[in-house]
């Protein structure tokens, strides 16, 4: 066995995502101490020059392996590719995005390998040579070390968490082919059905602004796309609002939904259910709208303002866009 | 159709989480079926109903108290539960869960299976697919809508991605993990939950489901808990509470000029 870290890296419509250098910058640091190379793999079909930024921000190696069936990611057919690569290459451990491809294949690639994984991690850590990795349970209400007892370790890597490093455009690729052919593959994705707009992904986000019962009707969140739209952010909701029909549950924030962290977390009209505060708490900063002094979310909020949200929401937007106009 | 669905029982997700002595302390833990269970178990009634036949199979894997669980589905309309209890099945981690259920689904029909996308616990979000893999049939993750084939032998599924979703075509059988938004389930009847009463769960341990003990529980886990702890406390902040105006330009100045977002 290598000591080495192979990175699943993942695009879309050709470009690598930013989970991809957050990987291969904390995979750098596990492989320095534990005496190895950070690799990458990509699986794909008629890929060229896009790969290069994996090198750029420090894999060692790019393995590529290249074929129409691979052209789309399928569960099986990454499966297939991938297993027999990590039986030729013998890495250490293996890392994945706990993006909706990561989850969705680093579960089927372990069982395969019959090897433990960890899932959505958030902290790796060497210890007397074994790997000890950190990641929340119930939502993040809690925070739990696990020891990996299988090689390879797999993990799969929550975006947002670890940062990139500087990028050193200097640095050639190494690409090495590998053999790609993805065997039978059952499950075929038919059709994308792409959301209308640009549509900035939560867990991706580096601002959130997200809306809640406060604003007491589907139309009312205009508000909060136009506080986004001015930051640059996506948009979320509480559980309340999409239980209500009001946004779909794709932007749900919270133990039911999706666990954000973001730079900046505006919370308005969100109380702060218990459930809602798992979603978002560890975002960086915190700032809630709300007009009731007791509610919860001011528990965990750097910057609260009690106050109607319909009188606050629309001077923070014309301010941050005065501000984002004079630079 | 056989329609067999996995559950597990979860801490509610209003409990607030305790630990003691590195490990979550479940001692005042009020348990549920898991939220995403229970679209699991609407979409396997509802396949029934519009096929107008069908035997709906609830199983889950877990101590005496997991019976509950069954129980919820069986009060909505589920045909019978098979309850997996072993002391040597407690602490088994994803892979075990995963092979334990495969085992047990082999002595069983089945043309679909369903699971929760996660279990709202420990967030593994595994079991699921290594299912699927340990029993050589397709799956499709995180599915908000499905559609069975006319001849019952593929189906259509939504699955959530991050730019919207990718429909996956899969020959059945298959293991589909279900997402909110897949459905709205429904409550018991009362006439359901008196039905329960007279229903038979029979439990299979180690040697009914075929699972080698040395294999599954604590001991041989491929991922093991080290410790559990709560995370920092957040602290609260500044408060504005005077005007409205006043209050949001104050803070566009502070997110400027102290969290520095611009």
């Amino acid at each position: 066995m290598s000591n080495n870290v192979l990175v699943v890296a993942e695009m879309r419509e050709s470009v690598l995502k930013k989970i991809c250098f957050e990987m291969i910058g904390e995979g750098k640091r596990i492989a320095d101490k534990l005496g190895g190379a950070v690799e990458a793999v990509v699986l794909g079909h008629e890929v060229g020059d896009e790969i290069a930024p994996l090198a750029h921000y420090g894999a060692e190696k790019t393995y590529l392996a290249d074929d129409p069936a691979l052209a789309n990611y399928t569960a099986e057919g990454y499966t297939n590719v991938l297993a027999r690569l990590i039986k030729e290459t013998e890495p250490i451990l293996v890392l994945t995005g706990a993006t909706t491809q990561g989850k969705d294949l680093a579960p089927r690639l372990a069982a395969r390998l019959a090897v433990g994984l960890a899932s959505d991690c958030t902290g790796f850590e060497v210890q007397d040579g074994e790997l000890l990795v950190t990641r929340p349970i119930y939502a993040g209400k809690a925070i739990a070390t696990i020891r990996e007892e299988t090689t390879p370790y797999m993990a799969t890597v929550r975006p947002n968490i670890f940062a990139a490093p500087e990028p050193d455009t200097s640095r050639a690729a190494q690409v090495e082919k590998v053999p790609a052919d993805a065997g039978s593959i059952r499950a075929k994705v038919i059709e994308m059905i792409q959301e209308a707009g640009e549509r900035i992904e939560l867990t991706e986000a580096d601002i959130v602004v997200s809306g809640g019962r406060g604003l007491k009707g589907p139309e009312n969140f205009a508000l909060i796309e136009a506080l986004a739209q001015v930051l640059g952010a996506a948009v979320g909701a509480s559980r309340a609002a999409v239980d209500a029909g009001w946004k779909d549950h794709s932007y749900q924030v919270g133990q039911t939904g999706k666990v954000v962290t973001p730079t900046l977390y505006i919370a308005c009209g969100i109380s702060g259910a218990i459930q809602h505060l798992a979603g978002m708490k560890t975002s960086r900063y915190i700032m809630a709208i709300n007009k009731d002094s007791d509610a919860p979310i001011f528990k965990v909020a750097d910057y609260g303002i009690v106050g109607d949200l319909f009188k606050v929401v629309p001077v923070l937007t014309e301010e941050l866009k005065k501000m984002r106009a004079e630079g | 159709m056989n329609i067999v669905i996995c559950v597990k029982q979860v801490p509610d997700t209003e409990t607030k989480i305790k630990v003691k002595d590195g490990q979550v302390d479940h001692t005042e833990t009020k348990y549920v079926v898991n939220p995403y269970d229970e679209y699991a178990i609407e979409e396997g009634l509802r396949i029934k109903e519009r096929l107008g036949e069908g035997k709906i199979s609830l199983i889950t894997m877990g101590p005496q108290r997991a019976k509950d669980a069954l129980k919820s589905g069986l009060a909505v309309g589920a045909d019978e539960a098979i309850h997996l209890v072993d002391e040597a099945f407690e602490g088994s981690d994803p892979y075990a869960t995963a092979l334990i259920l495969c085992k047990a689904l082999e002595k069983m029909d089945y043309d679909i299976i369903f699971c929760g996308k996660q279990g709202v616990d420990e967030d593994h979000a595994q079991v699921g697919i290594a299912l699927a893999e340990l029993l050589d049939v397709p799956h499709v993750s995180v599915v908000t809508r499905l559609e069975i084939a006319e001849d019952e032998k593929s189906a259509v599924a939504h699955r959530e991605v991050e730019s919207g979703h990718e429909v996956v075509d899969t020959p059945l059988p298959a293991v589909i993990t279900a997402q909110k938004g897949l459905n709205e389930p429904r409550y018991a009847s009362i006439k359901g939950i008196m039905a329960v009463k007279k229903k038979v769960i029979p439990e299979w341990n180690a040697d009914d489901v075929g699972v080698d003990r040395d294999k599954v529980g604590l001991e041989t886990a491929k991922i093991k808990f080290v410790e559990v702890a709560l995370p920092t406390e957040r602290t609260a902040g500044k408060v504005f509470d005077e005007d409205p105006a006043q209050d949001a330009i104050k803070v566009a100045h502070l997110l400027r000029d102290e969290a520095k977002i611009l």
